[in-house]
């Protein structure tokens, strides 16, 4: 059994609680949070050990890895603190709110030869893999655009200051919704490069923008937009999707499905001419415990593995993150710039 | 429980597998009007109880129902607490306490005696009570004979290993609201064997059954060993793997599955209703002739 210990008990942090609770592998030792009263609740219902100083727990516990599930602003010290005691560090995302903090912490990581991943889930969503794997095959030939997009129900009334309602803190919508769009962009498509003009829209929001519309230009040379909006209550939950568009054909994808459109037929891949749609049942990654989504398990078990194996993750690493956060501040700049 | 109970994702733009689909149904299901038009069809087809979550516009169909009780004579409705996402975002926002703030009915840390003495004191047992009568509200002078934990929340307690909310909560409903408590769950082995392990037999467990494995933690294999071996009432939902299944075969495998007592599906025409209903009855007699 390897030990794990948890910082920062949200929304996220609970729910990566009780994903790494239920797995075999692992014994989830110690929680830490400033909240007596979640703090409270874990001495007195399980058997982790509970501190309100994430300091002591990391010199107390001997801990083969921490999840860190804080605001961001936290992000950069504690997952410090973590690797300079050679602890495997798993960071919710956004990474970090400053690339050169972000940066040293990568190198530091890979200097110490520390497993470590950042909690972009998306990832895992068997209907992305499959984009993924459709762009590589050249399903639909050369591209020629490409839209981003993500629309959810996170701020859709005016209301008292929170930790999201603070820019220095990562609380708006590009740091928070647009970076898994983002991240997606880069893994699949190819790394945005150059941003090419920027809306940044407060709709409810005061201080941070609750929509962002971008133009991007990628490594390979293809264009395409980012349209993210968290004030959208149309959608019951957070929805994200990626549209590809060839020469060839065009390819819709979200969690749930992935449209196929193809001008001719794909012998080898066995898709027909015209639309072909596929559900997440075909592509959902097997788990063992399922909370909120396959890809929460999915993305803690795939951490857990590379531990046990003491195998470099290649997905979702603190560089790749870090990828991301660059790509973010080019964003914000260059909304700033307009 | 009845053999088939009638569920509502597709009033709310629930739809697994296409997001797509599900806005759609938002539109569709825009009026209240257009829900009781589609309950009353289940109706007709025998359907009598209403398996729904404690979604707000739930309050204004069970006003329909308390309204004529004639109409709706032994009707019956199956809550599932708690609709989640009202929770989700006031948890990232506010943390779990300010979040109860939120939400617990009256000012949580002033007038509301119980409430203030149970927060300060972290007694959560009187908390969670709180927050089930808070969901309950609506459900006043509806026969409610069966109480479901959402999967959300049975699951996260079974992987944080609090187990013994999850007893509490079945005691609770038991002696409040004279009801079964029942749990819904993405992981139905892991969950029978905790609640067993505490005293809970034969226990009202609710989960994803289906030929494909879809949402079925640990395989199908392993969940047909539980249905063939161990003592549970289940409900089968997502029984068709979210459309990705043949109606007929779908239904035909779960109805041949022991232990299963209930089936949950949803639909929103009249037709797929009726297909479904006459699927389930075609099994289940074809089972009781080979008996």
């Amino acid at each position: 059994m390897i030990k794990g210990g948890i910082i920062g008990l949200g929304k996220m942090g609970i729910s990566h609680a009780a994903i790494v609770g239920a797995h075999p592998s692992v014994e989830l030792v110690a929680v830490c949070d400033s909240s007596s009263l979640v703090m409270d609740a874990f001495s007195k219902y399980t058997t982790a050990h509970t501190y309100s100083d994430y300091l002591k727990m990391l010199d107390q516990e001997t801990l083969d890895f921490v999840i860190i599930a804080t605001p961001t602003k936290y992000h950069y010290q504690m997952t410090k603190d973590a690797l300079e005691r050679n602890i495997h560090v798993f960071c919710e995302k956004p990474f970090s709110l400053n690339y050169n903090e972000g940066k040293e912490l990568a190198n530091l990581a890979m200097k110490r030869s520390l497993i470590n991943q950042v909690g972009y889930h998306n990832q895992f969503i068997g209907t992305f893999i499959e984009l993924k794997r459709l762009l590589k095959n050249n399903v639909i030939g050369e591209l020629v655009h490409f839209n981003g997009e993500a629309y959810g129900p996170v701020v859709i009334k005016e209301k008292g200051s929170t930790w999201r309602s603070k820019s220095e803190e990562g609380g708006g919508c590009t740091m928070d919704y647009a970076s898994h769009v983002v991240n997606l962009i880069q893994d699949i498509i190819s790394p945005p490069q150059k941003i090419n003009g920027t809306l940044l829209k407060s709709i409810y929001s005061k201080g941070v923008d609750d929509a962002v519309y971008s133009l991007l230009t990628l490594q390979n040379n293809l264009s395409g937009t980012l349209l993210v909006n968290w004030s959208d209550e149309t959608y019951r939950k957070m929805s994200t999707s990626l549209t590809v568009y060839g020469k060839k054909g065009k390819i819709i994808c979200d969690a749930t499905e992935i449209k196929i459109y193809l001008k001719d037929a794909d012998k080898k891949q066995n898709l027909e001419k015209g639309w072909t749609i596929k559900y997440i049942t075909d592509f959902a990654i097997p788990v063992n415990f399922y909370l909120r989504g396959e890809e929460y398990s999915a993305q803690i078990d795939y951490f857990i593995e590379n531990i046990i194996n003491n195998r470099a993750g290649a997905l979702n690493t603190f560089q790749k993150a870090l990828q991301t956060d660059e790509v973010m501040e080019m964003i914000m700049n260059n909304a700033q710039q307009n | 429980m009845e053999r088939i109970l009638f569920g509502d994702n597709q009033f709310f733009a629930v739809n697994h597998v296409s997001d797509e689909k599900s806005r759609a149904q938002a539109i569709k299901f825009k009026d209240d009007s257009a829900i009781l038009k589609t309950l009353n069809i289940a109706r007709d087809t025998g359907m009598n109880t209403f398996m729904c979550t404690t979604h707000d516009r739930i309050a204004n169909i069970t006003k329909v129902i308390r309204e004529n009780p004639e109409k709706y004579y032994d009707y019956k409705i199956y809550p599932c607490m708690p609709y989640a996402h009202k929770y989700a975002n006031a948890v990232t926002d506010f943390g779990i306490a300010g979040a109860l703030k939120e939400y617990v009915p009256g000012n949580f840390l002033g007038s509301l005696f119980k409430g203030g003495v149970a927060y300060l004191n972290k007694d959560y047992m009187s908390i969670m009570e709180l927050l089930v009568d808070a969901e309950m509200k609506m459900f006043k002078g509806i026969n409610t004979p069966v109480i479901f934990l959402q999967n959300v929340i049975t699951d996260m307690l079974l992987g944080l290993g609090m187990i013994d909310v999850l007893v509490a909560f079945q005691k609770y409903v038991e002696k409040k609201y004279n009801a079964e408590a029942g749990f819904i769950t993405m992981n139905l082995p892991m969950l029978l064997d905790k609640l067993e392990a505490k005293g809970i037999q034969n226990p009202i467990i609710c989960a994803s059954i289906n030929s494909i494995g879809f949402r079925m933690s640990g395989g199908v294999e392993l969940y047909e060993h539980t249905l063939n071996t161990r003592q549970l009432r289940a409900i089968a939902m997502q029984v068709l793997g979210g459309g990705a299944i043949n109606p007929k075969e779908a239904f035909n495998y779960v109805c041949k599955l022991p232990n299963v007592v209930s089936i949950l599906f949803g639909a929103s025409s009249k037709g797929h209703i009726e297909q479904s209903v006459e699927y389930i009855k075609q099994f289940d007699s074809s089972k009781l002739k080979f008996a």
